[in-house]
């Protein structure tokens, strides 16, 4: 494997394990900032056991999304400088800001609300929630908007000096329609991440607790009643949310990156109407678009692209034509390309990902959308679902969205190769702006390099992995009463806290919510 | 003043917040297996940089940040020159990050032992890592035409790394030291202080030489005069620990690190990477530059967002700016006498 590839796999896995935390760092948030809200506004004791425990998974889930955060700002200068040189004008500003307007925002408010319960007063004290989660809000903001600047670029020409884009619209970059479409997209797959595990906890919790024979009386009832309710609601309207926007996106995407858009549908020849591809089989792995067979929608390609059910889609093959013709039909044979100089470019992105990741980002979606109807309709009138099977399919069905979240940006990300910084179609050929991702990678970086960061990055990620999925899985058996690690307040069923504080009059440093320094 | 010395400055402010703020919980951490003896005195040290770690750190990632908006150039051939060391850099945060949060997670002796000897370690790694990178830069790397690394992956590690990683790294401690003296009471605070006595005068002077080396290469007049500021500074701390003056030892160990900095940048500048092959090759200012329009654009954007985020992080240390004790039944024995 040559420097390029290796550097991939490490983007790909440093980036898809980052945004395993991201998701429901901002779902989660909202959803916790909500039940703060309730609390502070009725002074129901299920609202505070509510923001403790589900703010306890928050932070520990936190914690990881900005350790593994910390990698993505330096590794697109670390193994990527020549993409760092080429975009410098507009993608290094909009993480510069994401840094200084959001970053900073979320990570001083979140320390003042884990250590602030007690020191400042009690509305205060829930607007520094606010701030962070708003913080994390406009951080994905700038991140998406980076982004879509290299699906889409705008507001750049070409400075003539140095052949790279320089930056002349920063309102045209901000409000990119495919930012806009990608932000409301992720902010909703985000929630859906959050209430799935809503659901999926609460339904366990739930059952464990009746078949107990524990009262349906108690706070604890009402803490995990409404912790389902809740993630059932958000669940299901986030999911059609996530339809509506993705529908948007899918319609821009026909425009802007159509070849990425005819992979994730494996249609290889030019079809008027177009079906739409439900299962596929053959040789789809081979990259080789004739030999794919697939069970099919009539017309419906053609409603999801173009909003009706007559217009053309055009096909991968002839796509791969348009693009040789406009972009070349092989690689400069020049040093930076590295061992792709000379070679055929191959504008179709790997089929089997695009098309698989596509299906899988909507079936999972659909799933927890499902569960979570499911979860609304088991508990409705007070009912608790005991039936193992679906108590816990519904647990397991937590992994579900975070699945489809990694599905969608894996997509997105490969259904762009060859690009690095895609030739965005609205503006004329000789003033678009373009960059392989071949021609990317660090020059004086050797493959031994790359290796090493990537074997040791994967491994210390691994071992994250089993010690954050480890404390989760305890944390959340532990549930409410034990599981961080103080009492909560109101210790009687029907009872209300001794005052505003958690823990009473008890308080000492120690006990700031339960991430005791 | 053009926007490229503008955002130089940004950026140089930028590193010296990070040092100055990561600095003493980089310290602290480094200083548990020396200073905390006892379980209860590790768990004061840690209590004092608890709220505070996190958005110290938001410093580096803004500092990094500024470099690639502003400055692509020196982004683009300081990372991958150093790309060794920036991943060690990297493993040493994340170890740390997790390690604060995990540490109380799960209640056993031997737990808590592991993650605080993961804190201590990976604060080590960053503190030096990081002092290396800044030392590089400042003192030179071996940079072809191109800006790109010759002679192999470790060619940037040399003299220039080391004494930036032991400058970082000598700073860090006293200034740990001097926060632990400030921010805590009892035995733990007696410890504190004699260490910061004992040390501060070695321990500033790797952070002097590199300074004056940086000044002996392209200063002026002022960066020798800020040089003998700094260097003075190192006494006043010294005189002001001795006399237990926690706060105004602190306030001069934080003049020493200014001065240093202050010397290094000022120094510097307009070069952003010496070329240790060649002269010709440095990378300055000019030449790793983004366009004067996105340059205005975030000279906006900083303008108003610096003094914001300066304004909320102040808050944040007045709210936990009581002295902190070991016994629980007088958390809050006083306040802080800086």
């Amino acid at each position: 494997m040559d420097v390029l590839d290796i550097a991939r796999w490490q983007f790909g896995i440093t980036t898809v394990y980052h945004f395993l935390m991201v998701p429901l760092t901002i779902g989660l948030g909202i959803l916790v900032a909500v039940m703060h809200t309730m609390w502070v506004r009725t002074d129901k004791p299920e609202w505070l056991r509510m923001t403790r425990f589900w703010g306890r998974i928050y932070l520990i889930n936190f914690v990881l999304g900005v350790a593994t955060g910390l990698v993505q700002e330096f590794q697109f200068g670390l193994a990527w400088s020549e993409y760092s040189r080429f975009v410098g004008d507009v993608f290094g500003s909009l993480l510069a800001m994401e840094a200084l307007l959001a970053f900073f925002l979320e990570s001083t408010f979140l320390g003042l609300w884990i250590f602030g319960w007690g020191r400042i007063p009690k509305k205060v004290h829930l607007a520094t929630l606010w701030a962070a989660v708003i913080g994390s809000i406009v951080s994905a903001f700038f991140i998406i908007a980076a982004n879509s600047w290299m699906q889409h670029p705008v507001g750049v020409i070409t400075d003539d000096a140095t052949g790279r884009p320089e930056q002349v619209d920063f309102l045209a970059v901000l409000t990119n329609n495919t930012a806009l479409a990608a932000f409301s997209h992720t902010l909703v797959a985000a929630l859906m991440v959050a209430g799935a595990a809503l659901v999926g906890v609460g339904l366990w919790h739930l059952r464990k607790r009746t078949l107990a024979g524990a009262p349906s009386t108690d706070v604890d009832h009402s803490v995990w009643r409404r912790s389902v309710r809740l993630g059932g609601y958000v669940s299901v309207a986030a999911f059609i949310l996530t339809a509506v926007t993705g529908d948007y996106q899918a319609k821009l995407m026909y425009q802007q990156q159509p070849l990425k858009m005819s992979s994730a549908e494996a249609l290889c020849t030019t079809e008027a109407p177009a079906p739409f591809s439900i299962f596929a089989i053959g040789k789809i792995g081979s990259n080789e678009c004739d030999d794919v067979h697939s069970w099919t929608v009539p017309y419906l390609l053609s409603y999801l692209a173009h909003g009706d059910f007559s217009t053309a889609v055009p096909g991968v093959n002839e796509l791969q034509q348009e693009y040789a013709a406009a972009y070349g039909a092989t690689y400069p044979d020049d040093p930076s390309f590295g061992d792709k100089a000379g070679e055929e470019i191959d504008y179709t992105p790997l089929l089997a990902v695009t098309y698989w990741n596509f299906r899988l980002m909507i079936s999972m979606g659909m799933v927890s959308a499902a569960v979570g109807a499911y979860a609304l309709w088991a508990t409705r009138k007070g009912r608790v679902p005991t039936n193992p099977i679906a108590v816990y399919g519904s647990l397991a069905a937590v992994a579900a969205p975070f699945v489809a979240n990694a599905a969608g940006w894996v997509f997105t990300e490969m259904g762009r190769q060859p690009f690095v910084v895609y030739p965005n179609p609205d503006v004329p050929r000789a003033e678009q702006v373009y960059f392989f991702t071949a021609q990317a990678v660090s020059p004086g970086v050797s493959a031994a390099e790359v290796l090493t960061s990537l074997s040791t990055l994967t491994v210390l990620y691994g071992a994250l992995a089993v010690v954050e999925a480890w404390l989760l899985v305890r944390f959340v058996r532990g549930g409410i009463t034990t599981g961080d690690g103080a009492p909560t307040p109101g210790h009687t069923p029907e009872g209300t806290p001794d005052d505003d504080q958690p823990g009473g009059r008890d308080r000492t440093d120690d006990d700031v919510l339960s991430f005791a320094y | 003043m053009d926007l490229q010395t503008v955002w130089f400055v940004a950026v140089a402010v930028l590193w010296t917040g990070f040092l100055l703020l990561e600095g003493f919980d980089f310290g602290v951490a480094a200083l548990l297996p020396v200073l905390g003896r006892s379980k209860a005195d590790r768990h004061l040290m840690l209590r004092s940089i608890g709220p505070l770690w996190d958005g110290n750190e938001v410093w580096l990632v803004t500092a990094v940040g500024a470099v690639f908006a502003a400055f692509p150039g020196w982004y683009a051939s300081w990372l991958p020159a150093l790309y060794l060391p920036f991943v060690l850099v990297l493993v040493g945060l994340i170890i740390r990050a997790v390690a604060f949060e995990w540490r109380h997670s799960h209640h056993t002796e031997q737990w808590d032992a592991t993650w605080t000897r993961v804190i201590t370690t990976g604060s080590l790694i960053a503190a030096l890592g990081i002092g290396a990178a800044l030392g590089a830069t400042t003192l030179g790397l071996p940079l072809d035409a191109d800006g790109t690394r010759v002679g192999g992956a470790f060619s940037g590690l040399g003299w220039p790394a080391v004494l930036g990683a032991v400058a970082v790294l000598g700073f860090s401690l006293v200034h740990g030291a001097v926060f632990l003296a400030l921010k805590t009471d009892g035995p733990l605070r007696l410890a504190a202080r004699a260490f910061a006595q004992r040390w501060a005068l070695v321990a500033a002077l790797p952070l002097l030489a590199w300074a004056g080396l940086v000044h002996l290469r392209g200063g002026t007049a002022i960066t020798a005069f800020v040089w003998l500021v700094a260097a003075l500074a190192v006494l006043v701390t010294w005189a002001r620990i001795r006399v237990d003056r926690e706060g105004q030892a602190f306030a001069a160990w934080s003049v020493v690190l200014l001065a240093s900095t202050a010397t290094i940048f000022g120094a510097a500048f307009p070069v952003v990477l010496p070329s240790t092959i060649s002269s010709a090759f440095d990378v300055t200012v000019t030449g790793a530059s983004v366009s004067d329009y996105t340059l205005t654009i975030m000279t906006w954007a900083a303008g108003f967002g610096l003094p914001v985020v300066l304004g909320y992080q102040a808050w944040t240390y007045w709210v936990f700016r009581t002295r902190l004790s070991a016994e629980p039944e007088t958390p809050h024995a006083e306040k802080i006498d800086a």
